[in-house]
This record gives structure tokens, C-alpha cells and sequence, in this order.
């Protein structure tokens, strides 16, 4: 008995917490507008597709053993000639299948979009965080850098960071490494909106009562930042993360599109749609195609995920 | 007014010398240029003697200075890759380059304000919805998707325009102009297509606030009024006024337009600066990237400046304000 009058209080604690959530105004935003609805499942979706390409893609398109070569070229939903394979949206001159290709390519775009961008909020974060509380110097040095790097496109920076990446490591890592030294130079390049967003709603919140009460009790400036102030100003920071989310997907396909991104053998959207562009003039329109449009189809729904956030967390634009 | 040009001309010269810190470290730290330039069969000697003549046995500073004197004179060393002096590859790319944003330019200043006006003043018309529309994906498309987009359809299927290249160039005075000849011209039109577009859909979209702000002022009520002609006010009276955030936008966008020259540049083989840079990070050809990464801080930190300055020369409030401040 004593057990089951514990367990009830809670049961009912998390149903009402439930229920507040499915009342909220946010949820109700959300259930009132089709774009909203429509992107967040198709981009839900894309990113179950890139967790689970090893399930859900037909073949591994990395095992050569698992390549024929007689398969190449196989136009999409038509049996191949000689082996009489039928692949769905086609397969490129090794006789890999698109659709897999792509799977794993949108699991690599993701990754690296993803990584990122919380990299850039991270850093952007703490840095905006310590110029908005600290102020005089530490402000200076931080807000001139970062209108210095605004002076200058994101995707500039990207490369330029990348290109001296590549000058760093030894060669027989850097294919090993591109993944990586790619996720550093578009979240370098990205850190300034977050650090001046942050910066200024910290202008803000620091003078706030609830911070100088904190400060009497005598909590030092590290927990103020982080437990007082960071979750008071996190509502914009969300709504540039999803904008930078997009942002950064089509900064990597670019990078990567140029032959400055994911190397051969981790191919991202970008990789794939550089391999396909090379097919264009020789009539196999499907290399490139499916692929394109998947980076357009997670682009554009990240975005107006994004577009809807920005609108539903800012009441005067109601 | 005297005072703050000095201070933004003295911010900007900073930020040079900044990036010249930055262009100058990777020439010292990243790799060894000794090692890039000698190859695999080299002696003791080769390297001491290289070493002497590149100056690198020299102390820190006094290499960064020699750095910034001969990059102020144009002298940015020898590319690893082509063996050749790095100023005389960049002067025989930049035409290309800069015919391409300067037509790109062109096309996004005039067809994007002629659009604004347009989809302003016939708020409401079905025309300007549907432009407004379409420039919404053109946002949104990727650039060098737009440029394989535009390949497909006018080179591979249509076949009427070139796909690559500058077409036939003629040289006026060491100057390769592709303006000149009827392929040169063809070549010019995908590419600066590509390049222009989403800077004019970015100059359409403010336009059109812009003016659709204007136009809801007293003194164009009054100047319909007075019973001016519906051009007169549009043009005359609301465009005018809007003209300042545009320039400020605009100006920031020649930057980008150079920028974005990269991307373009590698969909349609242009053989411009921009293809030289990117080859450049493939094969980590130092020098290149030192001598683009100056010439781009140049030309960004030149356009800031001339935008900001430009706000004085177009709006007299600006002027009496910043004095009376100072």
C-alpha cells in the first residue's frame, strides 16, 4: 500500500506535465501551421534516414566486394542490361546505388552540419556570455574580432580555415582528417551570430534584479553566467541555430562541391553531386538529380523550421 | 567629420595588418616552403642556401616586415605548384574575374532595384506576387546548384550557350577582354547569371521594403497632391529616399559578388582568380592563397570604407549629426 500511494503523486505529476506541453501556446503554434508540420516531419525523416542508412540502405556502397561493375550506369526503376538488377533511383559508373549513396551522404552532411553548428554555439556561447558580463576589455578584443570576421563571407573564412588545415596535417591523414577539419572551419566561421546575440541579451540580463540578488548571496561570476543568465537568453540562440543548421548544410555541400570538403570516400551531398555534375553532359541525369535534390529538400525544411521558430518565439511578430 | 574618417581609415589599416599577420604565419608555420620547393632529391646545401635566399634564417619581425613591404608592392613570392611568380599568375586571371563581377554587378544593381520598384508599386498585382515567389527559391537554392541548374538547360539541352570557359579573348594593352568578341560574350552570360542572382534578389527584397516604407510617407501623399506624375513621385521622391540602406547593402555585396567568384568560377571552369584560389587549397599552394586572402582584405576593407564614407555624400542629416557629435 505504501508503495502504490508513493508511485501515484508522480504518475499524476508527469501527466499534468504532459498535458502542459500539449497546452502550451508553443505546441499550439506549432499544430496551427501546415509549414511548420510539413517541414519538422520531413526533416525528422531525413535524419532517422541518416541514423539508420546502414538498415535501410539496399547495399553498402563502401564495400567494394559488394560492387559490380557490370552494374554501372543502370538508369533509375529499370532492369540493368546484363545483370538484370533493378535499382531505384539508378547507380553512378562504379555500379553503386544511388539511393544508398545518399543515404550516406545525407548521414555525413548531417553529421558535419550538425557538429557544426554546436561547435559554433558553443564557442559563440561562452564568448558572448564573457563580453556581455565582463565588459571593457575582454568585451573590446572579443566584438572587434568578430566584426572583423563579419567584414568577411562565411564561407571565405571556411575555406581559408580548411585550406590551412590541410597545410597542418600530414598527408597520409588528411582524408581521415577532411571530416573533421571541416566541422572546425564552418563552425569557425560561424560563431559571430551566437557570440553578438548572446552579448546582447546578457547587456540586458545582467542588470536585472535576479542577477544582482545572485551576486549578493555571493555566487561567483562562472555560476551566474552559466545557471542565472545563459538559460534567460537560450530562446534566440535556438532560433540562429536552426537558421545556421541550413546555412551550414549548404556551406558544406559548397565546400565539398568545390573539392575543399568530404573526400571521395566520405562522400557528403556535395561529394556526390561534384561526382554527378562530371555525368551531365553524357545524358546520366540521375547521378546528379537525386542527390541535389536531397540537399535542396534538407535545406529548405531545416529553414523554414527555422523561419516558423523565429515567428512563434517572438510574440510582436504575431 | 575629420575625425571620424581618420579613425575608420585607421581601424581599417588595423584590420590589414592583422590579416597580413595571419597571411604571413601561414606562409611561415604551415609546411615548409623549403621542403614544398626543393622536391625529393635535395642536399644540405640546396636547403642552407634556399633558406638564405628566401630570408628565413631571419628573425621574426623582421621577415613579417619584409612580408608586408613586398606584399605592399605587389610581390608575393613564387607559387609552390606553377613555380612562377605569384603576381604575374594573379594579373593574368584577374581580368577575368573582374569582367564577371563587374557585368554580375551590373545585372543585380539594375534588375534588382528595376524589380523592387516594380513589385512595390504593384503591391498587390499577380506579376509581383509571383516575383516575390520566385525570388524566395532563389534564395534558397545554392549557388552552384543554380549554376548545373543553368548548364542543363541552356548548354546540354537548349545548347545555345557555352558551358565553360571565357569563349575567345582579345588583349587590349596586357588586359584579355572577353567584351569584344560574340563567343566572349556568350561565355559572360551563364556564369554572371549564376553570380548575380542572389545578390539581385537581395537587392530586389530591400528595395521593395524599402519603398513600400517610403511610399506610406506624408510627403508622397503630398506630392501625389500637388498633382506630380506618377513617375516623378516614384522615382524622384521614394526612390531617392531610399536609396541609402541600398548603397550600404549594396557596396557589401560587390565583396561577396568577388567572394562568391569562387564558387561560379568552379561550376563553369572560368579561368579567373577564384579557380586559381581554390586549386590553390588542393594543393596547398601557400603563396596563392597568402597573396588572395591580402588582395580580398584589400578590396573588403576599401569597399567598407567607401560605403561608410558614402553615407555623408548621400544624406545631409548624417553630416550634421556626425559633427555635432564630435
Amino acid at each position: 500500500m505504501a508503495e502504490l500511494s508513493s508511485q501515484t503523486p508522480e504518475k499524476v505529476v508527469e501527466r499534468s506535465r504532459l498535458r502542459v506541453a500539449i497546452d502550451s501556446d508553443f505546441a499550439w503554434q506549432f499544430r496551427k501551421s501546415p509549414v511548420a508540420i510539413v517541414s519538422a516531419v520531413v526533416v525528422t525523416i531525413m535524419v532517422l534516414a541518416a541514423i539508420f542508412a546502414p538498415l535501410i540502405a539496399p547495399y553498402d556502397p563502401f564495400d567494394p566486394g559488394s560492387l559490380n561493375l557490370m552494374n554501372g550506369f543502370s538508369r533509375p526503376m529499370t532492369p540493368n542490361a546484363f545483370t538484370q538488377e533493378v535499382f531505384w533511383l539508378g547507380t553512378d559508373d562504379q555500379g553503386r546505388d544511388v539511393f544508398s549513396t545518399i543515404l550516406y551522404g545525407m548521414r555525413i552532411s548531417l553529421f558535419v552540419g550538425a557538429a557544426a553548428v554546436l561547435f559554433a554555439m558553443v564557442l559563440g556561447i561562452t564568448l558572448g556570455l564573457l563580453a556581455g558580463y565582463a565588459g571593457g576589455w575582454t568585451e573590446t578584443i572579443i566584438m572587434r574580432v568578430a566584426d572583423v570576421q563579419l567584414t568577411f563571407p562565411a564561407i571565405l573564412v571556411a575555406m581559408l580555415i580548411f585550406g590551412i588545415a590541410k597545410g597542418i596535417t600530414p598527408v597520409e591523414y588528411r582524408d581521415q582528417m577532411a571530416i573533421w577539419v571541416l566541422i572546425i572551419a564552418i563552425g569557425l566561421s560561424d560563431w559571430v551570430q551566437f557570440a553578438r546575440v548572446v552579448r546582447g541579451a546578457t547587456l540586458v540580463e545582467k542588470n536585472k534584479e535576479y542577477v544582482q540578488a545572485a551576486r549578493l548571496i555571493g555566487r561567483g561570476s562562472g555560476a551566474i553566467m552559466l545557471r542565472h543568465i545563459l538559460p534567460n537568453v537560450l530562446s534566440p540562440v535556438l532560433v540562429i541555430a536552426t537558421i545556421s543548421l541550413a546555412l551550414a548544410i549548404i556551406a558544406e555541400a559548397t565546400l565539398s562541391f568545390l573539392g575543399v570538403g568530404a573526400p571521395p570516400t566520405q562522400p557528403s551531398l556535395g561529394t556526390l553531386i561534384r561526382i554527378g555534375q562530371g555525368f551531365l553532359f553524357s545524358g546520366e541525369w540521375w547521378i546528379l538529380l537525386f542527390p541535389a535534390l536531397t540537399l535542396l529538400t534538407l535545406a529548405l525544411s531545416v529553414n523554414l523550421l527555422g523561419d516558423w521558430l523565429r515567428d512563434a518565439l517572438n510574440p510582436r511578430l504575431r | 567629420m575629420l575625425a571620424y574618417v581618420i579613425q575608420r581609415v585607421f581601424q581599417s589599416a588595423i584590420v590589414l595588418l592583422v590579416v597580413g599577420l595571419v597571411a604571413f604565419s601561414m606562409f611561415r608555420f604551415v609546411g615548409d616552403p623549403v621542403d614544398n620547393m626543393l622536391g625529393q632529391e635535395r642536399t644540405q646545401a640546396d636547403i642552407e642556401r634556399l633558406r638564405t635566399t628566401l630570408g628565413l634564417d631571419q628573425p621574426f619581425p623582421v621577415q613579417y616586415y619584409k612580408f608586408l613591404t613586398n606584399a605592399a608592392q605587389g610581390n608575393f613570392g613564387v607559387s609552390y605548384r606553377q613555380g612562377r611568380p605569384v603576381s604575374d599568375i594573379l594579373m593574368e586571371r584577374a581580368p577575368a574575374t573582374l569582367e564577371l563581377a563587374a557585368v554580375s554587378g551590373f545585372l543585380a544593381i539594375t534588375i534588382g532595384i528595376g524589380l523592387g520598384v516594380f513589385t512595390a508599386i504593384r503591391r498587390n498585382g499577380f506579376a509581383a506576387n509571383a516575383i516575390m515567389s520566385i525570388s524566395l527559391i532563389g534564395v534558397s537554392l545554392p549557388t552552384f546548384l543554380i549554376g548545373i541548374l543553368l548548364i542543363y538547360l541552356f548548354s546540354v539541352e537548349l545548347g545555345w550557350l557555352p558551358s565553360f570557359g571565357r569563349g575567345e579573348t582579345v588583349d587590349v594593352g596586357g588586359w584579355s577582354t572577353g567584351f569584344l568578341t560574340s563567343s566572349g560574350l556568350q561565355a559572360l552570360i551563364l556564369p554572371s547569371i549564376t553570380l548575380g542572382l542572389y545578390q539581385m534578389t537581395l537587392i530586389m527584397r530591400l528595395v521593395r521594403s524599402e519603398m513600400l516604407e517610403v511610399l506610406r510617407q506624408d510627403y508622397i501623399r503630398f506630392a501625389r497632391a500637388r498633382g506630380l506624375r506618377e513617375r516623378a513621385v516614384n522615382f524622384r521622391h521614394a526612390l531617392k529616399n531610399t536609396l541609402v540602406p541600398v548603397i550600404t547593402v549594396t557596396g557589401l555585396q560587390l565583396g561577396s559578388i568577388i567572394a562568391f567568384a569562387i564558387i561560379t568560377e568552379t561550376v563553369f571552369q572560368w579561368p579567373g582568380v577564384g579557380l586559381l584560389f581554390i586549386n590553390a587549397i588542393q594543393f596547398v599552394d601557400i603563396p596563392v592563397m597568402a597573396a588572395y586572402l591580402m588582395l580580398i582584405s584589400v578590396m573588403f576593407v576599401g569597399i567598407n570604407l567607401i560605403v561608410d564614407l558614402l553615407y555623408f555624400a548621400i544624406d545631409p542629416r548624417l553630416r550634421a549629426d556626425r559633427t555635432a557629435a564630435h
